[in-house]
């Protein structure tokens, strides 16, 4: 294995489809019109030489290294600046060009330290190459002059000296060391789109500087790292690289972190990660990445990870490590004691949509042909099962209908009930980039979330509703586009079931639909409404994108299926730039669904009832399959409390944490007598384990992940598993454990078994990943190359189905007890309950969840900034610090899930989406009041938590 | 919100009952009948079923009437 070079051709792609032939260097090469002389140069084998040039970010012309000479054009012009016209002769090397290169170069390194040998950037710097390049020398200005370099001048302070910037915990910015590129400034700006970093000063005065020549950690900077991997000197360099050196090898695979998939270079020196560099031809990311992918992989090698299989009899024991067999044993002993006693359905599982495909088909598999019943769900429950159950309903397949590419071609972007600059880091940044070449962008959220407003982005509409009152909103929208003649009614007839569209338009067109109707329930101004859905209609290509916010609520499905409406009503399906997109919390959590998590469906969607289905099944497994759909999460702790469910196999989620109402969580979990938890880590659910199995990372096996745009992704093993074992190996021994051998020597053969099983992924294997790098399912005969976008022709349920949205309040009501809605959502640098991003650096970002109040109801309470408040609902309390802010509405308080001390699951309740049980954590009625600290309840959480983590010191036996 | 099972399986019930109705009235009991069935847990019907029986309180009409549909069929079945 060796380090995977990427070619960088200096300038992006041009997109244009006329061509041009033109001659460079006596070679005839023909690329699209607008590429520059540079990149058609790199694209015919020719390196020009460049520093301020890279392909991620357009041609800025800065550093005058890169001229060529243009036959019958006067001067030397910059190759990057440079387009392309048909006949150019082009000369890449002449004399004169050799004499001024040299010339930029001798200036260059007039000012720039010479301490190669010792320099982080050592084998990896495009300064040292291009010296070479250019046959550099000699420096006769030699380097004692004015600089940037030393920090003392003839015994003086130099001025023009600044220190080395470390505060960033993950990279470090030593300006002796610049050369004013630009390069990282304008990635900032065109790559991520947050404009931390500009240049100050002019001339000889320029200096890259974080927002007011501040410190990278004071800055806006959000740390992605697009500017380390821009830079070509050793001014940003990634602290591990300074730290370890440069690596030596390295492997393609798919970040662990949320749903957008991004594909990273693991770079490595032997077994030790030294970067993680995102991957230019990685389809969903394009080369970009955030601070969770690109620099919180710590964790994996973090000393809290827990190696060796654990078991007790009863939680209040210290935990024993034993052997996997002894684990293993042990845990397959408890579960068949407990059916044996209870009943083959007293035991489930829950799979992991942070684990691969393979490991998640494994998990499903043996709960239902190992423990023989369908008890098996997956986290999806708690974030995307209602746009399972909405897509499926209206478009046939419960999966987003675009791929991410598709953002390029969007004129009008509808973002409901979603967070992407935070949530989806780096599909934010694609999103963003369009709205700054203009396309307009309405914001349906009841925050002011970044995208409504911040540099050069602003939302053309705001309907900042009220939470839980989506479903009045996307009606009214909806009457709008059909009392206004907006319906693309070709589309309609062509395409979908018209008499059901025909009722659908006559319910959305009633008076009680209307913008001006819901105003009060909603609280947004109808004017605002009806603007919103003429640019949508009539704006160009629309496209959805939306999130939690318009799931997790007791009307979470019908907020879906309305989404679905308004695409189908205004034909904005079945092309590039427009489509219905769930963004996915988790890595994968669509891989999940597709596995056959959910307990009524096997893999590919299909309903346990359906007998030809699971005859293939049963032959293929060779078992008898139970025909009756089995528990789903809250279904599962509902039957713990009552009795008839006692035993659980947890497969990497923290259901205490992230479940809502976690006082009925800790009661169901407590009411068990076998729980077994795999994951990284002592989560909060391990508490109320009796049996650990350890699991291992991203980095420590093969697999494949699907991301939010049905993208089917390898992960690949750089590292042997710190634990011992994959995941998925961990699954094949407990399922031995229990009389169910599955035998597999590697994931790829997990793949074939799927691939043969599912129609949808007929065509996947590991070898056509190989080749295709990615591929989006359905992945089938055909599809062979898999399918970017959906629904092209047709729907996959044959015509497109309309169905009425009826809106129904949620019975979770303010109060004069509970005045105020409390919504919970994310923060950039941290993921879902934290168990990852909390042991790692992120933490410097955000150390505690915060609960954001708007200054009215602060003031009512007398809460200032930085307090300690009490929050409670009708489910319990917590206590945290406030954060006075105009991003909530007055009536409105927001936090984050991402810490166990603050627990804001307390305060979640239990009701719950009508179609799906997925609980409805944007909508709880609150109490914010001052307090002393932590709540009783928070103490005696973390007593019992600090108790049940305890773990027995081995003893030698004696001689 | 009550965590009796009846009381729970009740209210989730409802709720279906009340997208189902708003569907027009040919689709509303079949429609909350197919929707217990495809996601339901057997435990979960037959402690609807039991509750039915029991005079199925709290239960919408409509709702009643699909979950004593169900419960004839599974009955109709377990004869057959």
């Amino acid at each position: 294995m060796s380090l995977i070079h990427e070619t960088d051709y200096g300038t992006p792609l041009s997109k244009s489809e006329k061509m041009v032939t033109l001659t460079i260097d006596g070679q005839s090469i023909t690329v699209p019109e607008g590429t520059s002389i540079m990149r058609a140069a790199m694209e015919a084998g020719t390196q020009i030489p460049k520093l301020c040039a890279t392909d991620m970010v357009d041609a800025f012309g800065s550093c005058r290294l890169c001229l060529v000479e243009v036959e019958g054009r006067a001067g030397t012009p910059a190759s990057c600046t440079t387009p392309v016209a048909a006949g150019l002769v082009v000369h890449t090397q002449t004399e004169r060009l050799k004499k001024l290169r040299k010339g930029v170069m001798e200036l260059y390194i007039s000012d720039h330290p010479l301490d190669c040998l010792t320099c982080a950037a050592n084998g990896d710097c495009e300064l040292q190459d291009m010296a070479g390049a250019v046959g550099l020398r000699d420096v006769r200005y030699g380097n004692q002059g004015e600089n940037h370099v030393f920090a003392d001048a003839c015994g003086e302070a130099n001025p023009a000296w600044l220190p080395k910037d470390e505060s960033n915990p993950y990279f470090t910015y030593d300006p002796s060391k610049c050369i004013v590129c630009s390069r990282c400034v304008r990635a900032c700006e065109e790559v991520q789109g947050t404009f931390a970093l500009t240049i100050s000063g002019r001339g000889f005065d320029s200096r890259v500087s974080p927002g007011m020549s501040e410190s990278f950690l004071g800055s806006e900077c959000v740390s992605c790292g697009a500017c380390v991997q821009a830079c070509p000197t050793a001014t940003l360099t990634e602290k591990s690289v300074i730290e370890i050196g440069q690596p030596e090898h390295s492997a393609v695979t798919t970040c662990a972190y949320c749903g957008v998939g991004c594909a990273f270079k693991a770079e490595m020196r032997g077994e030790e990660v030294v970067r993680m560099v995102p991957y230019k031809d990685g389809k969903a990311n394009r080369g970009h990445s955030c601070v969770k992918g690109r620099f919180a992989y710590g964790y994996a090698t973090h000393k809290e990870r827990i190696l060796k299989p654990m078991i007790r009899e009863t939680i209040d024991q210290p935990w024993r490590e034993v052997s996997y067999d002894e684990a293993f044993n042990f845990a397959a002993q408890k579960l068949r004691g407990i059916q044996a006693k209870h009943g083959r359905d007293s035991i489930g599982g829950i799979t992991s949509s942070r684990c691969t495909n393979e490991e998640t088909y494994l998990v499903q598999k043996l709960i239902r042909a190992g423990f023989g019943n369908n008890n098996v769900d997956t986290c999806a429950r708690v974030c995307h099962s209602p746009t399972g159950y909405g897509l499926a309903t209206t478009f046939g397949t419960s999966a987003g209908t675009q791929d991410f590419d598709s953002v390029e071609d969007s004129d009008v972007i509808m973002v409901i009930g979603a967070n992407p600059t935070d949530a989806h880091p780096v599909f934010g940044s694609r999103m963003k980039k369009r709205l700054r070449q203009g396309a307009k962008l309405i914001v349906v959220d009841p925050r002011k979330i970044d995208l409504v407003k911040s540099a050069h982005i602003k939302a053309d509409y705001h309907l900042p509703l009220l939470p839980g009152t989506n479903v009045a909103i996307l009606t009214a929208l909806a009457h709008v586009i059909v009392t206004e003649g907006l319906v693309n009614e070709t589309f309609v007839r062509e395409r979908c079931d018209w008499s059901e569209f025909q009722d659908w338009a006559e319910f959305v067109a009633l008076e009680k639909n209307s913008p001006e109707a819901i105003a009060g329930i909603s609280g947004v101004d109808p004017e605002a409404i009806r603007g919103a859905a003429r640019l949508y209609a009539k704006g160009g290509n629309g496209a959805i994108y939306y999130g939690l916010g318009v799931t997790e609520h007791s009307q979470g499905s019908t907020t879906v299926i309305a989404i679905a409406n308004l695409a189908m009503a205004t034909g904005n399906i079945g092309r590039r730039g427009v489509g219905v997109n769930p963004l996915r919390g988790q890595n994968n959590v669509q891989g999940s669904c597709d596995m056959g998590s959910f307990p009524h469906e096997l893999p590919g969607y299909r309903h346990i009832s359906g007998d030809a289905v699971r005859d293939q099944f049963e032959a293929m497994w060779n078992v008898k399959l139970n025909p009756e759909p089995g528990l789903r999460i809250p279904n599962m702790f509902d039957s713990a409390i009552e009795g008839t469910f006692k035993g659980l196999y947890v497969q990497g989620e923290d259901i205490l944490q992230s479940d809502p109402n976690t006082t009925h969580v800790v009661q169901a979990l407590s009411s068990m007598e076998c729980v077994i938890v795999q994951d990284l880590f002592l989560n909060e659910t391990a508490n109320y384990a009796h049996v650990f199995l350890p699991g291992s990372t991203f980095l420590e096996k093969d697999g494949t992940f699907t991301n939010a745009e049905r993208r089917i992704q390898r992960v690949r093993k750089v590292m042997s598993p710190l634990n011992g074992m994959a995941d998925w190996e961990v699954t094949i021994g407990l399922a031995k454990a229990m009389g169910f051998e599955m035998k597999y020597n590697h994931p790829s053969e997990i793949m074939d078994e799927i691939a043969a099983l599912t129609p949808t992924f007929t065509g996947v294997s590991y070898q056509k990943l190989e080749e295709m790098g990615s591929v989006q399912w359905p992945c089938n005969e055909k599809f062979p190359e898999g399918s970017p976008i959906m629904h092209v022709d047709g729907f996959v349920r044959g015509k497109g189905k309309f169905v009425v949205t009826e809106y129904v309040a949620t019975d979770e009501r303010t109060g004069p007890r509970f005045p105020l809605l409390l919504t919970t959502g994310r923060i950039l640098s941290q993921y879902n309950v934290g168990a990852q991003t909390r042991r790692t650096e992120n933490v410097v970002w955000h150390g505690e969840d915060v609960l954001e109040i708007h200054p009215h109801d602060a003031e009512q309470r007398g809460i200032r900034d930085g307090d300690w408040v009490r929050l409670t609902s009708r489910a319990g309390e917590t206590t945290l610090h406030a954060l006075i802010s105009e991003r909530v509405a007055p009536g409105v308080v927001y936090t984050t899930f991402h810490h166990p001390l603050t627990q804001a699951n307390v305060i979640t309740t239990d009701y719950s989406d009508w179609a799906t049980n997925c609980p409805e954590y944007k909508v709880t009625a609150v109490q914010v009041s001052q307090s002393n600290g932590p709540s009783d309840w928070q103490k005696a959480y973390d007593e019992q938590a600090r108790n049940s983590r305890r773990i027995a010191p081995v003893v030698e036996a004696a001689e | 919100m009550s965590h009796n099972p009846s009381e729970r399986l009740v209210y989730m019930a409802n709720q279906i009952g009340k997208f189902f109705q708003s569907q027009g009235q040919e689709k509303e009991v079949a429609g909350v009948a197919e929707h217990i069935k495809k996601f339901w847990d057997p435990r979960m019907l037959k402690t609807i079923y039991a509750h039915h029986d029991a005079g199925g309180a709290g239960l919408d009409p409509a709702v009643k009437e699909a979950i004593g549909k169900l419960k004839d069929a599974a009955v109709a079945k377990e004869k057959a």
